[in-house]
């Protein structure tokens, strides 16, 4: 199987020559692979967040047709007869569900995975651990370019005829397979291309860290952020291999007409289906919430990790619970594998099943708490630093923790059967990645930005984009609670305008008035939150060129080996393998000159100021 | 794993691997045998066939993969994943059989 | 740039990089098939009584076949070692000798996934059902133009019997060779492309069956393919190494063998489930 780049002498010299494709393109270089994967990810993000807002725009105002855009969605977009998808601008019932389930698909799989675990793992992991590069180069290379055609089979899925997959991110059968167009073809065949990619990478980042930490560099002195990149790791790959055996049945019941997941019996457009049926739709959620519980970890892990970080960095003192966050990591990890049919509640499974559920539901809520509350401690007593990744992070623990608590009523099956499938649903889950992880992600960005570029991003522009983010996110998904309770479903073209109180007046549980008037507030908050990121767009690629020079290669004073190379780190990483002495967040140390202590600073001897005086 | 061994070790090895190659042979031909003896309820055919199978995929990952000899951290990483395997396979089976019956129903 | 332990161990763990890459690789292996194997189970106890089928695959080649791939594991750790006892030409031949077999395997198995698609299952327009293997179809046989005529040699079974005898009809379809299905028949049967109301063969469409066969052997066989690939270019342009750097070759075969035998365990688990169960 591949191994890594020969480490005979001969070659050392061929590196220094290679021209921009090798350098850029094609590149085995884990730095270099870590950024081509943070701009596609980042360039994913945008045309989710903007697959997003002509949703929202519909919603806010059914039946009416979309500005601006519309004219060029009615243009581009047409079915397999030739007449547009969008009719008059219209976002139809068709359209707006293969936009639904295109956002849920990129922003998971194509934005937030690729940026969180394979931008900045690839990027900063290696260095952390003061490894050369990632154990398999060639394979990391392999996996960003599966990535990148994977991510293409889904962008080009919209352009054929009859669009996107139209069946939710989630893709249940029968329906995803039954709806006549190709759209879900593709975007299996781009699943299955995506998953490789993570399997790749997956392998890779285990590798690298259990085998190129360099000497000194002990388990219990990894940074907290290599722990849960390593974590996050283990779940992509044991949890999305069940998904590819899924994917590969559901391409099977599409293109070779099996019934993997067909019952019998089953009626299309009111003809009974021409397939032999004897399948399951159950064995589809199944293996699908397999992947799909751990997934959301795979989402949130890394961003706890650049948390931590940043929170260490900035209050100069070392993460309160160094352990207990290790082993909640872990114990998270390992949860995480036995919890997911707390997604299927809805699906007529019997008591002792869903009791089972929501026991290791319940119980993996506690190792979170734990993270969170070990990061909130790490506050306590801290010189807090205010930059602009420490304000970001110190958002995400509220709006975390948010999140996280408005859970619970959902891990449980009785409450669940009232929330399941609603706008709140969309506000719980959103609370943590949006003003959770994304933020986290944002943090992560400001702060390594000196380390890639050797400039700082603006300061003031840094707080605009944070506070207006903070503020618009929460108009965005704290009314989603209000109406979620409402009984506001969702996947809904109309807004719910179908089971409004006008529509059926005197009917119990009809949606208020005011309930859909908040559709028209959130879709000018998720305008103005598309407006508030200009600002940071510009900073990013402004600051590339024309920041303020850093003044040393560690200008936030870190303690991890990451800020101890050059500014760029070069091919290599390091002039000489480091050596650890100490753990991650030697800050504050009593006695020692400066009030950061790097891992791979030499050994001194530090005067004890209860033994020895120090000098006057 | 590169360098527990000498090249004249390696012989006793070898013989090693034969044992288990007929043994994995024997193994076959029985478990054949074994599917064509009735039993009685389908389940027991089942039962010793997996049983077998099960000796046989302990002697491949054992000593042909070399799982005998090898290191904590594999171990560790295919234990766990034995264990999730299991709970996949176990708990997709048992969501689908528990489902709320009438009083009536068994 | 010299990345670490890609051949030497790493002291505290014992191991070299690729070692560690292959198990990690295999468990996720482990997952795919432990999925569908799960999926199997369901898809098999969610089936009626009497619908399952028994009997509907070869055994003595499902053996031949068993026997193939344990003969090329043996090859393959053979291979390795003799590489560790600095026998380059052995090396050589028992690689050979996988090779050969992993084509075997795949030539006997593209044998009987041919034996499925020549298998036909016909709804005839009265409602019975003809089943058995092609023996001809006439050059202008096309169903949707009713012309034509195919010829079959197999049995008619008529579903629409009553209870007591839709238990034995069923066999002679779902369980050939059980005493009920053995009462069957089979005989040359010919029928009109317009007595026919619908057919098909025994493909992955068939039933969940032939669905879960046909893709859990095949992504076996996807696999098979694959590590075939790998040991050949290992074999022939990959040798090379063994005079440079004869450590690392020999872990690259070591590697390579990890997949074969994973490959190997897989069907040790497949042949029962599929053939004789």
């Amino acid at each position: 199987m591949a191994t890594a780049i020969p480490h005979t002498g001969v070659h050392e010299v061929h590196h220094h020559e290679t021209d921009f494709w090798r350098t850029y393109v094609f590149s085995t270089d884990h730095k270099i692979i870590g950024i081509q994967y943070a701009v596609t990810a980042l360039f994913f993000l945008f045309f989710g967040f903007l697959l997003m807002v002509m949703m929202r725009w519909q919603i806010a105002h059914p039946g009416q047709p979309v500005p601006l855009v519309g004219f060029l969605l009615e243009r581009v977009l047409h079915n397999a007869q030739g007449a547009s998808l969008a009719p008059k601008g219209i976002i139809n019932g068709d359209l707006y569900n293969s936009f639904g389930a295109m956002h849920g698909t990129i922003m998971v799989f194509m934005a937030i995975v690729p940026l969180a675990f394979a931008a900045f793992g690839n990027y900063v992991v290696p260095l952390q651990i003061g490894a050369p590069d990632m154990a398999f180069p060639r394979v990391n290379m392999a996996s960003y370019q599966a990535y990148v055609l994977g991510g293409l089979i889904m962008f080009i899925s919209f352009f054929i005829p009859d669009g996107a997959a139209q069946a939710g991110w989630t893709s249940y059968s029968p329906l995803a397979t039954s709806i006549a167009t190709n759209g879900q073809t593709f975007w299996l065949v781009g699943m299955i291309f995506l998953i490789t990619s993570s399997l790749l990478g997956a392998v890779n980042f285990i590798a690298t860290i259990i085998q190129l930490r360099a000497p000194g560099m002990t388990w219990m002195r990894l940074p907290f952020f290599v722990w849960a990149q390593f974590v996050t790791a283990f779940l992509l790959l044991l949890a999305f291999p069940p998904l590819e055996a899924a994917g590969v049945m559901q391409l099977m019941d599409k293109v070779a007409h099996t019934s993997f997941f067909l019952p019998t019996g089953l009626a299309v457009g009111g003809q009974l289906a021409n397939v032999s049926g004897g399948g399951s739709p159950l064995l589809w959620q199944h293996l699908f919430w397999f992947l799909g519980h751990p997934e959301v970890y795979v989402l949130i892990l890394p961003a706890m990790g650049i948390v931590g970080e940043i929170i260490a960095n900035n209050t100069r003192k070392p993460l309160w619970g160094y352990k207990s966050l290790v082993y909640s990591v872990l114990t998270i990890g390992f949860l995480s594998f036995i919890v997911w049919a707390h997604h299927m509640y809805l699906t007529g499974m019997g008591n002792r099943v869903a009791t089972f559920f929501q026991t290791t539901t319940m119980i993996i809520s506690i190792p979170s708490v734990i993270i969170l509350t070990c990061m909130f401690l790490s506050l306590w007593g801290g010189s807090i630093r205010f930059n602009t990744p420490m304000l970001f992070v110190m958002a995400f623990l509220p709006m975390f923790g948010i999140g996280g608590l408005t859970g619970l009523p959902l891990g449980f099956n009785f409450s669940d059967l009232h929330l399941h499938d609603t706008y709140y649903i969309i506000a719980h889950f959103h609370y943590i990645v949006a003003p959770g992880t994304i933020f986290a992600l944002f943090a992560g960005i400001y702060f390594w930005f000196p380390k890639i570029t050797g400039r700082m991003m603006s300061e003031f522009w840094g707080k605009v984009h944070f506070w207006s983010s903070l503020i618009f996110m929460n108009l965005i998904f704290q009314p989603m609670f209000a109406q979620g309770m409402a009984g506001m479903l969702r996947r809904m073209v109309d807004g719910g305008a179908n089971y409004s109180q006008a529509q059926v007046p005197g009917g119990l549980g009809g949606l208020s008035p005011h309930m859909l008037d908040l559709h028209r507030f959130i879709l000018y908050a998720a305008i103005l939150l598309g407006l508030a990121q200009i600002p940071f767009i510009i900073n990013l690629f402004w600051s590339i060129n024309h920041g303020v020079k850093v003044n040393s290669d560690n200008p936030w004073q870190s303690t991890t080996l990451e800020w101890q190379t050059p500014t760029p780190p070069p091919h290599g990483n390091f002039a000489q393998v480091p050596e650890v002495h100490r753990g991650p967040y030697e800050y504050s140390v009593p006695g020692h000159s400066t009030d950061f202590t790097p891992q791979n600073e030499s050994e001194q001897r530090i005067p004890n100021p209860i033994t020895k005086p120090l000098p006057a | 794993m590169s360098d527990d061994h000498s090249p004249e070790q390696f012989s006793h090895h070898v013989k090693r691997y034969l044992f288990v190659f007929y043994a994995l042979l024997f193994g076959t031909l029985i478990t054949v045998g074994a599917s064509y003896i009735p039993f009685g309820h389908r389940a027991i055919n089942i039962g010793v066939a997996l049983l077998i199978a099960c000796g046989k995929a302990f002697l491949v990952a054992g000593y042909f993969m070399h799982l005998v000899s090898e290191r904590k951290m594999i171990y560790g990483i295919m234990l766990f994943t034995a264990f999730f395997f299991i709970g996949l396979m176990f708990l997709t089976i048992w969501s689908v059989a528990d489902f709320p019956r009438l009083p009536t129903q068994h | 740039m010299d990345i670490p332990y890609t051949v030497q161990p790493r002291p505290d763990t014992g191991l070299y990089n690729a070692k560690v890459g292959i198990w990690l690789f295999l468990a996720s292996e482990v997952m795919l098939f432990g999925a569908l194997f799960s999926s199997y189970i369901l898809l098999r106890v969610g089936a009626p009584d009497g619908y399952w089928p028994h009997g509907w695959l070869n055994v003595p080649v499902g053996t031949a076949n068993t026997l193939v791939l344990i003969t090329s594991s043996i090859t393959t750790v053979m291979a390795w070692a003799s590489l560790k006892m600095n026998q380059f030409g052995r090396f050589k031949f028992y690689h050979a000798c996988t090779i050969l077999f992993a084509l075997t395997f795949v030539g006997i198995k593209s044998y009987e996934y041919h034996d499925k698609f020549t298998h036909y299952s016909i709804k005839l327009a009265d409602g019975r059902l003809a089943d058995g293997h092609l023996d001809e179809k006439s050059k202008d046989f096309d169903l949707a133009k009713k012309q034509g005529k195919i010829v079959i040699h197999g049995h008619v079974v008529n579903l629409a019997a009553a209870n007591e005898n839709l238990k034995e009809e069923l066999k002679t379809i779902y369980d050939p060779h059980s005493a009920e299905g053995k009462k069957a028949k089979h005989s040359k049967l010919e029928f009109n492309a317009s007595e026919i109301a619908s057919m098909e063969t025994y493909g992955p469409w068939h039933n969940t069956y032939t669905a879960i066969y046909f893709t859990l052997t095949g992504l076996h066989a996807l696999h098979v393919i694959g590590g075939a690939i790998v040991i050949s270019f290992l074999w022939s342009f990959g040798a090379k190494m063994w005079k440079t750097d004869p450590e690392r070759f020999t872990n690259r075969i070591e590697i390579s063998g990890l997949f074969w035998h994973f490959v190997d365990l897989v069907w040790i688990f497949l042949f029962p489930v599929l053939y004789l169960l």
